[in-house]
């Protein structure tokens, strides 16, 4: 059983409330994704689960029981850093081996488990070389390896793919959701990279500056962002944000079209303007159009759409797809 | 420097100051054997003649050759003990976070820049000394009888005043290696449950073992030569209990003016200490391999 639930909690660094108040709940068996642009306290959140922060305020419970004052080891959660964080001196069976060490297992259980966890991560070969002989993405495995020989109740990872190169990271990603399949623990998983939170969460948890800005899934994000800062942070490209004349004709103060949601033409249109870049990927191509009276506007079309720099195209939103905001900047339904 | 041209032209670049180190060297160990193999005494003039093996059989033979040689190994074994373990200790302390951090660092550097003559004279007489030093007023005042630490453990005294000198030394080199812990890995070892003794055992003293190798080092060629300390203090005595190989030679030479039998025990030195050298570098050579 794995649910963690924070009510109140809050961090303090000196005079700067780097999260003034957070509450959330956490289901068994859930992958959570924390995301948010660098500083927005993701990585600070995880840390006061883990409990290599002391909270300033408010509760955290894991199970249902009151475990604000219990230290990391006593949480029974397992924890994936950044920097892999593998004791460089010890061969890879004895990194993973290490929990179970510190917890008194007997000899011939850790042996088991150490074996049973190399042979799901693919490591048996590997388990008497030392970290530094291993390739970045068999080191995050022996992270992870040593994360889940203690059958903990949730796993905490803090961006453990972004010091790896973008194919390995597409993999890894792959392997993590699998082993979330196979594994059915809760994950809390901390990254600033939409795309992740996207592709692996049950659930997101979208912060900014130490608030929690939307949770939930990642299709009620794409499609009902609760504000701005929702709207512009998930989906790639980004939402094209429109205030003034054209967002009233929504009876909105800023409309937000996403890029895919633009339909293109040579002919005719709501919006003219001239292509300034298009990136071509192949499967699709990204235009960035100067519109005459908005200003750039970023539209995604399909890849043999026939259209190069200097272009004069028509743009037409999808008024399905309009999402409205308020001069707040909150969404209008 | 990829050319055979550039290359002989960078030996040839190189050669003079090769030249002029292997003369440094080479010079001073020739004359010291060829003297080794005299019979040469400074009050004899003119009277030397050659000696064969003789001034090696006497110098082996002194029963201080062997004092000389057990205290030459318990300076350093003893100072290194000293240094090494309180300098962990020490550089443990000193990185946690506290008030005053830096004058306090400088503090504890201090001792190592005080040349070894002023701090053996300073412990001699205002800690050691039997009548004025502050040991002796510690002792009073809990009413014992004074302690004469260079008459009654010269020995032991002379590695104390030594290892003071030192421990910053070890200190600076651990503190320095103890920064450079990764905090992620001291974090992870916490989420793994372990205790801060098991966090010291497994994970800081194997991250230290190649600053504790380093202090070794650097420590036991120094120690091996430990000289100063011993003339101010002690001069070998009583007896020959405080006195190590280096003051051996010293008394030889100056003391009696035999420089024949000094030259053939400073080669014999030399050869202890490069012999000290072969095991120290087989022993923990490998640590600075990995």
């Amino acid at each position: 059983m794995g649910n963690i639930t924070l009510r109140n909690v809050s961090k303090v660094f000196g005079a700067h409330a780097v999260i003034p108040s957070i509450d959330l709940n956490i289901n068994d068996g859930e992958f959570v994704v924390f995301v948010g642009p660098s500083g927005c306290g993701k990585s600070t959140l995880l840390r006061l689960i883990a409990g290599l922060e002391d909270v300033s305020g408010g509760e955290i419970a894991i199970d249902g029981k009151n475990a604000t004052e219990l230290p990391p080891a006593q949480r029974g959660l397992s924890m994936v850093f950044q920097s892999y964080a593998l004791y460089p001196h010890m061969s890879v069976r004895s990194n993973i081996a290490f929990p179970l060490k510190m917890a008194n297992e007997d000899k011939a259980v850790i042996d088991r488990k150490v074996s049973d966890a190399a042979r799901v991560l693919n490591l048996t070969d590997y388990l008497d070389r030392k970290p530094r002989q291993l390739s970045g993405g068999q080191r995050q495995r022996v992270a992870i390896g040593r994360a889940i020989v203690r059958q903990p109740k949730a796993f905490l990872f803090d961006e453990p793919l972004s010091n790896l190169d973008a194919a390995l990271r597409v993999n890894m990603r792959l392997e993590i959701s699998q082993l979330h399949q196979d594994l059915k623990t809760t994950m809390v998983y901390v990254t600033h990279d939409q795309v992740e939170a996207m592709t692996m969460a049950d659930k997101i948890v979208v912060l900014n500056r130490g608030r929690i800005e939307q949770v939930g899934s990642p299709l009620d994000l794409y499609h009902k962002p609760d504000n701005l800062f929702v709207a512009g942070f998930i989906g790639s490209p980004r939402m094209n944000f429109v205030s003034g004349q054209p967002a009233a004709a929504y009876q909105a103060h800023t409309m937000g079209i996403r890029p895919e949601h633009l339909v293109l033409s040579k002919e005719n249109g709501t919006w003219a303007g001239t292509v300034g870049v298009a990136e071509h990927l192949g499967s699709d191509t990204f235009l960035h159009v100067n519109v005459d009276t908005i200003g750039t506007v970023t539209a995604r079309v399909s890849g043999d759409f026939p259209v190069t720099h200097g272009d004069r195209v028509f743009l037409t939103p999808d008024a399905q797809r309009v999402h409205r905001f308020d001069d707040k900047g909150l969404a209008v339904r | 420097m990829a050319t055979l041209h550039t290359r002989s032209a960078a030996r040839l670049m190189i050669a003079p100051s090769v030249l002029l180190l292997l003369a440094w060297m080479i010079v001073p160990l020739a004359m010291t054997i060829y003297f080794s193999f005299l019979r040469y005494n400074l009050l004899m003039p003119g009277m030397e003649e050659f000696a064969g093996f003789s001034n090696y059989s006497y110098f082996l033979t002194d029963p201080a050759f062997f004092q000389a040689l057990f205290n030459t190994l318990a300076i350093v074994l003893g100072v290194l003990f000293i240094t090494v373990v309180g300098g962990i200790a020490l550089a443990l302390l000193l990185d946690q976070p506290m008030f005053g951090q830096g004058i306090v660092r400088i503090l504890v550097i201090a001792p190592f820049l005080i040349m070894p003559t002023v701090a053996a004279l300073v412990w001699k007489n205002m800690f050691m000394n039997p009548v004025n030093g502050l040991f002796a007023w510690v002792a009073k005042l809990f009413g014992l009888q004074p302690f004469d630490f260079l008459a009654n453990a010269p020995l032991m005294s002379v590695i104390i005043i030594v290892a003071w000198q030192w421990l910053p030394f070890a200190t600076l080199i651990l503190l320095t290696a103890l920064q450079s812990l990764d905090e992620e890995q001291k974090e992870a070892a916490q989420m793994d449950g372990a205790s801060a003794w098991s966090r010291f055992i497994y994970l800081v003293l194997p991250h230290l073992s190649r600053a504790i190798t380093v202090v070794i080092l650097i420590q036991t060629i120094f120690l091996l030569s430990v000289f100063a300390e011993i003339l101010v203090t002690t001069n070998g005595g009583p007896g020959t209990q405080s006195t190590n190989l280096t003051f051996l030679v010293y008394a030889q030479a100056l003391l009696q003016f035999d420089v024949g039998g000094a030259s053939a025990g400073g080669i014999i030195a030399v050869i202890l200490a490069n012999i000290v050298a072969f095991f120290l570098m087989r022993m923990i050579g490998k640590t600075l391999e990995a």
